[in-house]
């Protein structure tokens, strides 16, 4: 099917001109039809602007009261109305940047797996099952990082930490404390897994994308298969692959549910990601329905706000960047 | 040690971490999966399809929960793929090369991967507090957001797999355009906007964060649209945090069944994908 690949845009391709010279009873069908379309694809972007435009009208009590300082004040006390978006922020990015420590190499070790190693047969059944990572709700990891994960981390992994990395002068602090099995650092960790299969899908995608001729001259110079990943494939790739990480990211720092029950909900910034903290999602799914109080729920829609501001530019440089990785190999 | 072998070393390091990261993957998938057949089987009775949900330290099910649930999806279903198939329909066959076409499709992609409990604040200020209550409609539409993109998306990559040669034929005969894509183009592609929609659906069926501020939760039996509604998420995160064993068992029943849903679902739709009649 060589038609197939032509790149004619199809709307003034044969089938529009016949169309149009000769469109007698179908012309009234043609504008309602196209206009229909054209509504629907509208809303698309009336749901981004009234995302915008119903959350700063939420937010502007709690912005308007607290001005600049909402976003560097670590108080968060409903009682006497005070509110700060400090410590959210904090916990988003920290369980994030955990998420991404994780989560990147092993989606690299993977998505090489998939494309260099794996033998043909067992490629599409592996790479279904990572994908199926991504389809387990959030919900379900959050239930099993509770009950099962957590006091697993409790009873082993973070009494090994605090004995070895907090002993350790300069670092101590960020592994101190009492193994409490919930805490950043278990939130951070399940994030990881559960942005896994995002990354290493997009990279199994770009890495596929290098015109085999370029690999099978670096094999024909004797390079091994790991020469091959880090100076060919890597270096070819290296847009996409950072898309990748970016849309790995945007995921990362709006989950909400898996982390609302790991994190433990503490409005407070530790130095120790063994401690309990808080995201801004994870804040919203517990108080907003609770929130007495036109400033509180402001100031929880505020944070919201922030989240969305913070998220649309990452998955906006992801998106950019994808796109001109597709560009480049369509040139 | 001369080059060749540190060279061989080095690779065979290299592809070590990749396939002990590409087991380290697949172990937490296994994991996952036991423990909720080890935990979730013992909830799956009679009682759990039959029942109301308790309260706390007596027995019941999930009955209203599940009808919830499956409500709400499939009003979202119903609201979101016609509106996602027209979008795309726009994008793959009318606004090919277009500036707003460009802007859309952008768009699209960032609500395809925005934080879901973001649409749970939207819908809650734009249904919810208009309406000065929370209720089945309201978390039916944030659902709703959540269907469109993905729509959307597979909707346009599938017809752009249509080949162009068919579209001219049906053309040549003398059909309108309309005509064309409804009789054709839609045609040659529903394999894959069917599989869209699976996806979709599979992707509603688990989320919580949209429907926590949205449509609650509801202890009680209630088919009103215009009342909060119980739905099976947010009673898993309700009855799962709490400190009763009875309710923490009916948690993980409800996450079993999500997660057979959700993977049967995703499953059915790979399938489906497969054997679609254009492949990429």
């Amino acid at each position: 099917m060589t038609l197939q690949e032509q790149t004619v845009p199809a709307d003034i391709t044969v089938v529009e001109r016949i169309a149009e010279r000769g469109g007698r009873a179908g012309s009234i069908g043609d504008v309602v039809f196209r206009a229909l379309t054209f509504l629907f694809a509208l809303l698309v972007l009336l749901i981004l602007g009234g995302v915008i435009v119903a959350l700063i009208e939420g937010a502007w009590p709690a912005l308007r009261t607290f001005g600049f300082s909402f976003v560097v004040t670590e108080v968060w006390n409903p009682v006497t109305e005070k509110f700060g978006a400090l410590a959210p922020i904090y916990g988003t990015l920290v369980t994030s940047a955990i998420a991404m420590l994780v989560g990147i190499p092993v989606a690299f070790g993977v998505a090489v797996f998939i494309t260099e190693i794996c033998p043909l047969w067992l490629k599409r059944p592996l790479a279904t099952m990572i994908e199926l990572l991504a389809a387990i709700p959030s919900i379900i990891y959050g239930i099993w990082g509770l009950f099962v994960f957590a006091p697993f981390v409790q009873q082993y992994i973070q009494p090994a930490i605090i004995d070895t990395l907090g002993q350790v002068p300069g670092i101590g602090a960020l592994f101190a404390g009492p193994p409490l099995g919930i805490g950043v650092l278990t939130a951070g960790f399940i994030l990881a897994i559960m942005v896994l299969p995002f990354i290493s899908s997009i990279m199994r995608d770009v890495f596929e994308t290098v015109p085999p001729m370029l690999k099978e001259s670096a094999y024909g110079l004797g390079a091994t298969r790991g020469e091959v990943v880090w100076q060919v494939v890597l270096p070819y790739t290296r847009i996409g692959v950072v898309g990748g990480i970016m849309l790995g990211l945007g995921r990362a720092l709006g989950e909400t549910m898996a982390v609302t029950f790991v994190i433990g909900n503490a409005h407070r910034i530790s130095a120790s990601i063994l401690q309990p903290g808080t995201t801004i999602s994870a804040s919203l799914a517990n108080e907003f329905t609770e929130a007495f109080g036109d400033l509180y729920r402001s100031s929880l829609i505020a944070l919201g706000f922030i989240l969305f501001i913070i998220t649309f530019i990452v998955l906006a440089i992801a998106k950019l960047m994808l796109l001109e990785l597709q560009k480049r190999a369509g040139s | 040690m001369n080059i060749y072998t540190r060279r061989r070393i080095a690779n065979s390091v290299v592809m070590t971490l990749s396939v002990a990261a590409t087991a380290f993957g697949l172990l937490w998938l296994v994991l996952v999966l036991w423990t909720l057949l080890e935990n979730g089987v013992a909830a799956i009775t009679p009682a759990l399809f039959s029942q109301m949900t308790p309260p706390p330290g007596s027995a019941g099910g999930l009955l209203n929960a599940i009808f919830g649930s499956v409500v709400m999806t499939l009003i979202a279903t119903l609201i979101g793929t016609p509106t996602g198939i027209l979008a795309g329909t726009f994008l793959a066959e009318y606004s090919r090369g277009s500036r707003f076409g460009e802007v859309v499709r952008f768009i699209n992609d960032i609500l395809l991967s925005a934080p879901s409990i973001i649409v749970g604040l939207f819908v809650y200020e734009i249904v919810v507090v208009p309406m000065g209550h929370f209720s089945a409609w309201a978390g039916a539409v944030a659902l709703a957001i959540i269907v469109i993109p993905v729509v959307v998306r597979t909707t346009e990559d599938m017809l752009n797999l249509v080949p162009n040669a068919l579209r001219e034929a049906a053309s040549a005969l003398g059909s309108p355009k309309w005509k064309v894509i409804v009789m054709v183009s839609y045609r040659a592609a529903i394999q894959g906007m069917v599989t869209g929609i699976m996806l979709a659906v599979a992707r509603i069926a688990g989320e919580t964060a949209p429907l926590l501020f949205t449509a609650l939760n509801n202890q009680f039996w209630s088919t009103d649209l215009n009342a909060p509604m119980a739905n099976l998420p947010v009673v898993i995160f309700q009855f799962a945090m709490s400190p009763y064993a009875d309710w923490q068992t009916l948690a993980w029943g409800g996450a079993l069944l999500i997660t057979l849903t959700v993977l049967f679902l995703n499953i059915g739709a790979r399938a489906l994908a497969s054997w679609s009649t254009f492949k990429q």
